[in-house]
This record gives C-alpha cells, structure tokens and sequence, in this order.
C-alpha cells in the first residue's frame, strides 16, 4: 500500500462512553433505558453547555428519577430537557448505589452551541 | 497446677505435632492450600505436616529453647488431605496459621513464612501454593488499592464500559519526543490510556525525565482536542526505591493522573511503599506482572496467579494484568475469571471448578481493574467485553499500532468496537456469538473499523493451555 492510499483519522471531539458510534436513534436510547432500568439503577439527566462539557459536573435536570420503571417518563423528560437547552449537552446517567458509581453514563443530544 | 513439658533432645517425625486432623480452623486464622508432591517414600500426612511445620514454626530438630514459648498457640496445622482430580501422584494439603505469625500489613511477612524455606524441602518433588485465605482481620491492616475502580472511574470519567488502553511500541528504542507522538496519536484516536512497556525505565535512549515531558504534552493536547480525560501509565520502575520515588513526584508536578510499577521484579516492600505514596497522592496504579510465568506456570510447583492477585490487591495498585484468554498468552478461562473476582469484588465465595479454594471476604477493600493485554485485536472485542466485563481495561498494541492506517485510526477502530459491544450487550444481544454481525454493522460508520477487520481476520492463537485447573 503506498502512502497515498491510506485514510487519514481527524480528531473528533467525542464526549466519552458511545462518542465513537453514530448518534443513536429513538429506539436504540429507549433500549439503554431499559438496560440502565433492568439493571436496577436510577436514571438521570444532566445538561451543559459544550464550553465546560469537561468539567466533572454538569447542571442537573430534575433530581434523578429514583424508583422509576417506566422507559417512556425518561426518554420524555430528555426530550423536555433537550427542548430547554437545545444549545447544551445532555447526557443520561445511571447511578449504581451499590458500587457507588455510574453504571452508564453517555450523551444523548449534543449542543448545537 | 500441670506441670511444664520435659526437654527431649532429638527429630521428632512432624506429623506428631504439625498434622492435625480435628482442628477446626478460627475465622482469624490464615489458610493456606498447597499442591504437595512428596518423594514417594513419604506418607501424605508427613508431607503435609512438613509444609506446615517448615512455613511456621518448626525445623527439622527439637531445640530447647521451643519450651520457652506456647507452640500450640504459634504452630500452623495441616488440618487436611485431599486428592487432585485425576492425579494420583499429587495432594492438597491444607494449612491453618495463627495471625499472630503474620505482621501487620505485610504481604511480604506473610510470602516470606508460607512460600521461604519450604519450597526447597527435600522430602517434596515439587510443591505449590495454590490459594490463601486471607482473615478479614488481617485485611483490615493493608492499605490496598490506593484508588480503586469507583475512584478511578470518578477521576477519569469513564463509565459503562472497559476503558481502552496500549503499550506503545516499539518498546524500545524510540526517542522521548518521538515516543510521545506515538502516545499522542493513540489518545487523539480514542484510547482512554497508553502504557509504558514494562521494560521501559530509563535506559540510555530514553531517559525518564524526557519521556515523562513529552508524554504530558501528548496528553495535555489530546484532552484538549478530544474533550475526554486521557492518561499513560508513566513507569516508576527503578533500581532503587529512592529513583522511584523521585520519578513518582516528578508524574506528579506535571499533572499525571496515572504511574506504573512492576510489582514482582520492583518487589513486594516497593510496591506496598508506591501504593502508600499514590494514595497520599492522588495518583492511580498500574500494576505490570514481569516474572509471573516463572513462578505461577507450572501445574506443580511454585505459586498460582491467583495468590499473587490477592497479595497484589493488599500491597496495593488499581490496575493489575490478568492475561486475556483469547489473546497470544497463556490463561484458561475459568481460572482467570476466578482470580478476576479476587480483584474486584467484596466477597469471593469458594469454587473449585474456578480454582477458588476458600470462600474470601474482602471487607471494604477497593476493587482493581482487571487488565487484558497482549495479542487482541477487534476480531476479540466481543469476546473480551463478555469475558471481563465493564470494570477492566482492554489494551491493544499490536492492534491498535499496527493499524494500516495509523495510531489514531487503530485507535479509532477499537473503540468503535468496543462501544458498539457494549451498546449491543446493553441491548440484551449475545456478542460473542454474534460478534460478526456487530462489527460489521459497526464497520458500515467506521472505515477504520473495517481496515482493521481486514488487517486482523486471520490472525488466532490457539495453542493448549499448558497449566490447567485440576478437574
């Protein structure tokens, strides 16, 4: 192969966990709420705007949805949220209490800011 | 009142005191299971009793000032025989030490004790220690991981998923600044971390100070590019404890979040003296395990990996190598998911068919990640995300370096994997078995992803595990 013919990778800026897959579409964000919900953890939703999207935190939507097994009450509050902040980044997060930790966290819209 | 014991002058044989077949080990105790291959004159409860004599109390004649002391109190007893499945050669035997044998926090008093001067005993053939029962009560004396995975996923903001790693390479002879080029074009492409190769220290091409200078401008503009937190395991591995040190503070001044350390050339008083000094740092642990085949791959003699896992997660680091069963090194897949769980969780129940010989209770102690290195590319994704789960790290170097294209775009091409993996486990989707389907899927958004495939299609390691579990 000559030099020529090889591809050229161009940083992306990519926001963690699922940044590397194309944005996903409707159906597959409800299946990593039921993943996130099956899994016994509390989804939540967090926004910022892209500037400080390095930052650990971001600016809570709502408290988390503690007790909530219902797929649809959290892809509508994502919406609603994405609708208030449509320049900001909004991720959804599961809160594992038993390690303490995340068990998923990714970007579900991206800020057109 | 009873009267003192007498002095008689002599050998005794070591099973008079040493095998004790009624004991019921204390919850304290520390427990020991040892593969003994006796010399074939030998009667099994005399070795066992041997092994238990030798790695505490006894020696080989009676001396008098033994009277001075409750060696009741102080003996290790061999308290059980058992034959090894399909092997009439070789027995375990099971020992029971007092934790008062044992310093605090000291995995090398407890080494020292259980694997010293026995393994050179005369009436065994081979011998080796299989598994140890560590007491909560000693567990509690360590210090452990000076992080730990919920930290470590807290510093670095990956969740969800393993994170992504590479030894760079060539893993010697690059210059400083061209070494972090290599660094810098894996983090820009999607890695989480890079590693030093273990036999990078600070050799004539490449001293430490140059190369910790360039790798923290490598990472300083990957995570401004990216937007990602990104690190590389800057090796401290030194021929003194002074170097390590020194090169320690230096990661630290320049806003490193992760160093490394080999923990059995570095040695075990090294290691335990590093994880105090990351702890009281803020500095994460990668823990590499150069002379582990030497002592852990032979079926009969010398100590399981899964021993070295557990003394590893007591010293302390937050990462520690565990092989990658599908890759180019040795590993069988039960036993290396047995000692995955020595690692991560707070409670290891007993379970012979992973090699795990005593229920072990962790406490409070963090978990490690569990690192699988060597020989993978992303034909292996699926395959690895099932076997080791969220909580480890994935390190390509072949796989990600020798990409056609480049660093980044290797780089590129397995962590589209992996999230792709990760998104269809999440989905309830069995990857391993359909990993063709998910990567090609994947591959349809990702050129890199599918020169990759191309690269590696071919490329197996299948060869027989030569230290199998015993069943």
């Amino acid at each position: 192969m000559t030099i020529s013919n090889t591809g050229n990778y161009e940083t992306a800026n990519t926001l963690e966990t699922f940044g590397f897959l194309p944005r996903m579409s409707a159906t597959e964000v409800q299946a990593q709420v039921a993943y996130i919900i099956a899994s016994g953890w509390t989804p939540a939703i967090e926004h910022e705007h892209p500037d400080n999207a390095f930052d650990h935190y971001w600016t809570m939507w709502k408290l988390p949805f503690f007790g909530e097994g219902n797929m649809d009450n959290v892809l509508t509050e994502l919406e609603a949220c994405h609708r208030a902040f449509p320049g900001h980044h909004v991720r959804l997060t599961g809160y594992d209490n038993y390690t303490q930790s995340q068990g998923s966290c990714f970007v579900v819209y991206e800020g057109r800011a | 009142m009873a009267s003192s014991k007498d002095y008689q002058a002599g050998v005794k044989e070591y099973r008079e005191m040493y095998w004790t077949p009624d004991y019921v080990p204390l919850d304290t105790d520390l427990l020991a299971c040892f593969k003994c291959t006796g010399q074939p004159s030998v009667p099994r409860e005399e070795v066992a009793a041997a092994v238990a004599a030798e790695s505490s109390t006894g020696t080989w004649s009676t001396v008098w000032s033994e009277l001075l002391t409750d060696l009741e109190y102080y003996k290790g007893r061999a308290y059980r025989i058992e034959d090894v499945p399909g092997d009439s050669e070789s027995f375990y035997a099971f020992v029971a030490y007092p934790i008062d044998l044992f310093e605090e926090g000291s995995v090398v008093n407890v080494l020292t004790s259980l694997v010293g001067n026995v393994f050179g005993f005369k009436a065994l053939k081979h011998l080796r220690l299989e598994d140890i029962r560590f007491p909560i009560a000693y567990i509690k004396t360590c210090g452990g991981p000076p992080a730990g995975i919920q930290v470590e996923r807290d510093r670095l903001n990956k969740y969800g998923r393993p994170m992504l790693g590479c030894t760079i390479k060539p893993k010697l002879g690059l210059s400083a600044k061209n070494y972090g080029r290599a660094v810098y074009e894996c983090l820009r492409g999607g890695l989480d971390l890079t590693k030093d190769d273990e036999n990078v220290n600070s050799q004539p091409f490449m001293r430490w100070r140059d190369r910790f200078e360039f790798v923290a401008e490598a990472i300083q503009k990957a995570e401004q590019e990216t937007g990602e937190r990104k690190g590389h395991y800057l090796n401290v591995t030194s021929p003194t404890p002074e170097q390590m040190y020194r090169r320690a503070e230096f990661a630290k001044e320049l806003n490193m979040p992760i160093i490394m350390h080999d923990f059995l050339t570095g040695g075990f008083t090294a290691n335990t003296g590093l994880a105090n000094w990351c702890r009281d740092n803020g500095m994460l642990l990668h823990i590499h395990r150069a002379m582990h085949a030497v002592i852990d791959r032979h079926p009969k003699h010398g100590i399981h990996f899964r021993v070295l896992a557990k003394c590893l997660r007591l010293s302390g680091g937050d990462h520690l190598h565990t092989g990658t069963v599908v890759g180019k090194l040795e590993g069988d897949r039960a036993s290396t998911l047995g000692f995955v769980d020595q690692l991560r969780e707070s409670f290891v129940p007993e379970d012979r068919s992973r090699g795990v010989f005593f229920d072990q209770d962790w406490g409070s102690m963090p978990g490690i990640f569990a690192v699988a290195s060597g020989g993978i590319h992303v034909w292996h994704m699926p395959a690895l995300v099932t076997i080791f789960g969220d909580d480890s790290v994935l390190q390509f170097g072949g796989g990600t370096q020798g990409h056609p294209w480049g660093n980044a775009a290797g780089a590129a091409a397995n962590r589209v994997a992996l999230e792709a993996s990760v998104k269809a486990r999440n989905e309830g989707r069995e990857i391993e078995k359909e990993a063709r389907d998910i990567l090609t899927e994947a591959a349809k958004s990702s050129p890199e992803l599918v020169v990759a495939m191309e690269t590696w299609k071919e490329i197996k390691f299948e060869f027989e595990t030569v230290d199998k579990l015993d069943v």
